[in-house]
């Protein structure tokens, strides 16, 4: 995030796009009520009616996967109707005329085609976003999670800088993280091509930087592979030793059937976990990790907080903590790691190798934790990026960018749309929330949320059981009929084996960051028989 | 800034903020005022009555949490008069209530309790006539037992208020009034979401965590603070632990970024994984595809995964072996995995679940 959640109660304009956020951020989604109710204006982009719909004064339910198209023609009237903010884009951007050029081949009349938002809600849309300043645009992998999911981010930076909202509090372009540590990983560099902090493998003094902290002759120039490759090459045979540190992966990718075939292809597995899952299952090693409450540690949040994990407990049996077993391993290969705790780890390794978190220390993070950029001992975090439209690499980028529809649309056969994602209740493939007893009592099956018009066409009714096919696979769950789902859209979760909607799921991703589609495939839906 | 106002308490001159409350400018100084229906981030609704003080020239005396000051207010917080009115107040909540601390699972952490201490009343000089409500424990996270409320109004205010759930709301007047969900609905079915918020703020035993029923009394709990594990707001929590077993979580209001003390039902309910039968406890090792796992020591696990890896490593190179991170445990962790693999394995073949 740019910004802040404690930017959200004060926010004076709140656009939601791709975020269900009393279900997947359940706390933030208080602060937007708060503000809300105070008196700030609630857009909702989301082709479900989401709970946030009730406190907000405009619902703009795209078709799925319209984003680019719907921002672009919001950016359209935002030019010709001269609403954006001149002086903004004059002295904070570059690139205006390139994305001038582009939006206009998205005049509203076209946007409402490709959106199915009539022409003029979109224009009343971007006078109502031109009518207030700052607003704050929050968004989760409903803009992600689509294989122009790169685009989609870029969209929402293009029309954020267009109102001159990026670098102020209360504004700014705010992916909400699914996961507890999500920033966290990225930042420690559990990614294929940087270094802790985002410095690029391919540079030559980061590699000599990391290579004599780590006291290694060399380090792998070539930027690695990312999780979708990986998979691939199980089969090829490129890869064959996978280890696979607390993931799941046999429910949560694409393709479940492809998936297990993947790693059922591995020469070697390891997988490290807190429980059998249906990944373990196709491993040689299963080390038991120490769990959450069982480490010290810190992870840190969408607002880039680096926050303190404390140990409440004492893992069971033989199981240890993840750091202890990663050094032990590294022993076996001739490495001796000094550092002997979490907060050796982090003082003495991360925070002295990448800059951007060198004033972070165990010491400062006894209270509400620090927000990086923190370069120094004395600077207080960030709580905002690119204060005053001063953005890292200058000037903010307007890009121009085309629409391009899912991989997967509907035809006769699979007339319907599948969007997924997660709800309240529970988390992932519930390896933890499916094992707490009072929460499995609230959601305890997958349902397949379909609308009151498209029940009564087929003649299902509440709670019967039907059957969801992809090109896939098939599932057999519960209908839930309900007003949230507009006719045509199917939407699932992939919290339960049987049901799980990955069984059915696309796996196409994004070219850039290879995220899966999962935000769109094509379905049909029928009664058993 | 406005300009500072002058006001008395108890003798002692005490300069405050125009638009404190004579509560607020009390508790920066020190001064105890007992509260009930006061609670942070809600409204103040003058309910209890029992924050009451002295002002000089006022006609009766003055709810402290309601009422702003102004210059040269002169105030009285505990002359007799006062601490009579509060006893007064706390024995007809003692006597309208099935107080009966001994099977109360907030029994040492109860503010009625407290102020009964504090107060140092006996026992109530009223006969003792609770309503005989039967309890809603239908669900296996919050129990209620309303003929311990005492109508103070703080889970209404923090369903309504802070969650904005709006799930809880009064019910009849006067002294049939009964707070609930819609249609005296039990809990698990209404609206409720179950962020736990009500139970958090109530101030006595009538509503509770199930969970934590016979679990441990307060003052045998150890507390330790630290953040949810689940989705990226990154909530600050305090777990409550007794022989290695989470009891119960909590929000805390003096926590500050980025949740203020609220928790949402993942963070609240959903812990006790940590202690279920089926975690993994051992290394297991499976030699040959279509064997069964075998119990392992570490030594062993180790020298297994070592070979292995080295065999592949030296036969088709670093990059034939690649890794995934998990985005659900530490920064320190996913720092030692990326360099496990980048500076042990010495491949860039390193990602993670980001993107889900
Ligand atoms: S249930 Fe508790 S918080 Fe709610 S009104 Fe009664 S005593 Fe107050
Ligand atoms: S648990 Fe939360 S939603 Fe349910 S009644 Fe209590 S405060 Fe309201
Ligand atoms: S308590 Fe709920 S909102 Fe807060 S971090 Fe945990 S899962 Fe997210
Ligand atoms: S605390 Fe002031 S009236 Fe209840």
């Amino acid at each position: 995030m740019t910004n802040s959640f404690a930017d959200y109660a004060k926010a004076k304009m709140i656009i939601l796009v791709g975020t269900n956020i009393t279900e997947a951020h359940p706390v933030a989604s208080t602060f937007v009520k708060d503000a809300a109710l105070a008196g700030a204006r609630l857009i909702v982009i989301d082709p479900r009616r989401t709970d946030m719909v009730d406190f907000a004064e405009m619902h703009v339910p795209l078709k799925v996967g319209s984003d680019v198209a719907l921002i672009n023609g919001v950016m359209n009237v935002l030019i010709e109707e001269n609403l954006y903010d001149k002086k903004y884009v004059d002295s904070c951007t570059e690139g205006f005329e390139d994305l001038k050029k582009k939006v206009m081949e998205y005049p509203p009349e076209r946007a409402a085609e490709i959106s199915g938002i009539p022409a003029d809600a979109i224009r009343e849309l971007a006078r109502k976003m031109a009518s207030v300043k700052p607003a704050m645009l929050m968004y989760t992998l409903g803009i992600t999670e689509h294989i122009c999911g790169v685009n989609n981010v870029m969209s929402c930076a293009n029309l954020q800088m267009l109102l001159g909202n990026v670098g102020v509090e209360c504004g700014g372009v705010n992916p909400q993280r699914g996961q507890n540590n999500v920033q966290g990983a990225c930042d420690m560099g559990a990614l294929p091509n940087v270094f802790p902090g985002y410095q690029p493998v391919a540079n030559a003094d980061a590699r000599a930087k990391f290579a004599k902290a780590w006291n290694v002759k060399s380090l792998p120039d070539k930027p690695g592979m990312m999780m979708p490759t990986m998979m691939k090459n199980l089969t090829t045979g490129k890869v064959k030793g996978f280890y696979v540190f607390g993931e799941n992966l046999a429910n949560t990718e694409p393709d479940i059937k492809h998936v297990e075939h993947e790693l059922q292809s591995a020469e070697f597995l390891v997988c490290q976990d807190i429980f059998p899952t249906e990944t373990t299952r196709f491993a040689h090693v299963i080390l038991p990790a120490a769990a959450w409450s069982e480490n010290d540690g810190t992870f840190a949040s969408s607002e880039r907080r680096v926050n303190r994990v404390r140990t409440a407990s004492v893992p069971p049996g033989d199981a240890k903590p993840n750091w202890w077993i990663f050094k032990e391993l590294a022993k076996r290969f001739g490495h001796e790691w000094a550092s002997a705790s979490a907060q050796e780890i982090w003082d003495n390794e991360v925070s002295v190798l990448a800059p951007s978190m060198a004033g972070i220390k165990y010491a400062r993070l006894e209270n509400d934790g620090l927000q990086w950029p923190c370069p120094g001992a004395e600077h207080p975090g960030t709580p905002t990026l690119h204060k005053g439209g001063k953005f890292t690499r200058g000037l903010g980028m307007l890009k121009a960018i085309d629409y391009i529809p899912p991989a997967e649309v509907p035809d006769p056969e699979y007339p319907f749309v599948l969007s997924t994602g997660r709800r309240l209740y529970h988390y992932h493939t519930r390896t933890q929330t499916g094992r707490s007893a009072g929460i499995n009592d609230l959601l305890g099956e997958e349902t397949a949320d379909i609308s009151a018009a498209d029940a009564q066409a087929k003649g299902i009714s509440d709670g019967e059981k039907i059957s969801v096919k992809s090109r896939r696979g098939e599932v057999v769950v519960k209908a839930r009929v309900t007003k949230e789902i507009p006719p045509g859209l199917v939407w699932m979760a992939f919290h339960f084996r049987e049901a799980c909607a990955n069984w059915l799921t696309n796996p196409v991703y994004d070219p850039v960051t290879q995220t899966a589609e999962y935000k769109a495939c094509a379905v049909r839906i029928d009664k058993l028989r | 800034m406005d300009k500072k106002i002058t006001v008395t308490i108890d003798g002692q001159e005490v300069s405050a903020d125009p638009g404190q409350t004579i509560l607020e400018a009390a508790r920066n100084q020190g001064i105890y005022i007992p509260t009930l229906c006061h609670y942070s981030r809600t409204t103040n609704v003058g309910a209890c009555r029992v924050c009451v003080v002295e002002v000089e020239n006022a006609r009766s005396y003055v709810a402290s949490c309601c009422a702003p000051i102004t210059p040269g207010m002169v105030i009285r917080t505990n002359t007799p008069a006062i601490r009579a009115a509060q006893r007064m107040i706390v024995e007809l909540m003692w006597s309208s209530g099935d107080h009966n601390c001994l099977t109360c699972e907030q029994n040492g952490a109860c503010e009625l309790q407290d102020l009964v201490y504090r107060l140092q009343i006996d026992k109530p000089r009223f006969p003792i006539e609770h309503p005989a409500y039967g309890p809603d424990s239908t669900n296996t996270m919050i129990t209620r037992d309303l003929n311990k409320c005492i109508l103070c109004g703080r889970c209404v205010r923090a369903c309504n208020e802070i969650q904005v759930n709006e799930v809880l709301d009064f019910a009849n007047r006067g002294s049939y009034a009964k707070v609930g969900p819609a249609f005296d609905a039990d809990y698990i079915d209404s609206a409720c979401v179950f962020c736990g918020e009500c139970a958090q703020v109530c101030p006595t035993g009538a509503i509770t965590f199930k969970q934590a029923k016979f679990a441990g009394r307060p003052w045998e709990l150890a507390k330790t603070r630290t953040t949810c594990a689940y989705c990226g707001v990154g909530c600050q929590i305090d777990l409550y632990t007794k022989d290695n077993k989470i009891v119960k979580v909590m929000g805390n209001r003096e926590y500050g970024q980025p949740n203020e003390g609220s928790l949402c039902v993942k963070g609240r309910f959903g812990m006790d994984f940590i202690s279920h039968p089926d975690r993994l406890t051992k290394p297991l090792i499976r030699r040959r595809k279509g064997e069964d796992f075998q119990e392992a020591a570490w030594d062993e696990a180790y020298a297994f995964i070592a070979e292995r890896l080295a065999a592949v490593k030296k036969e088709y190179g670093p990059d034939s072996i690649a890794g995934l991170s998990s985005a659900r445990c530490t920064n320190e962790e996913n720092y030692l995995f990326q360099k496990f693999l980048r500076g042990a394995i010495g491949t860039n073949n390193v990602d993670h679940c980001a993107r889900l």
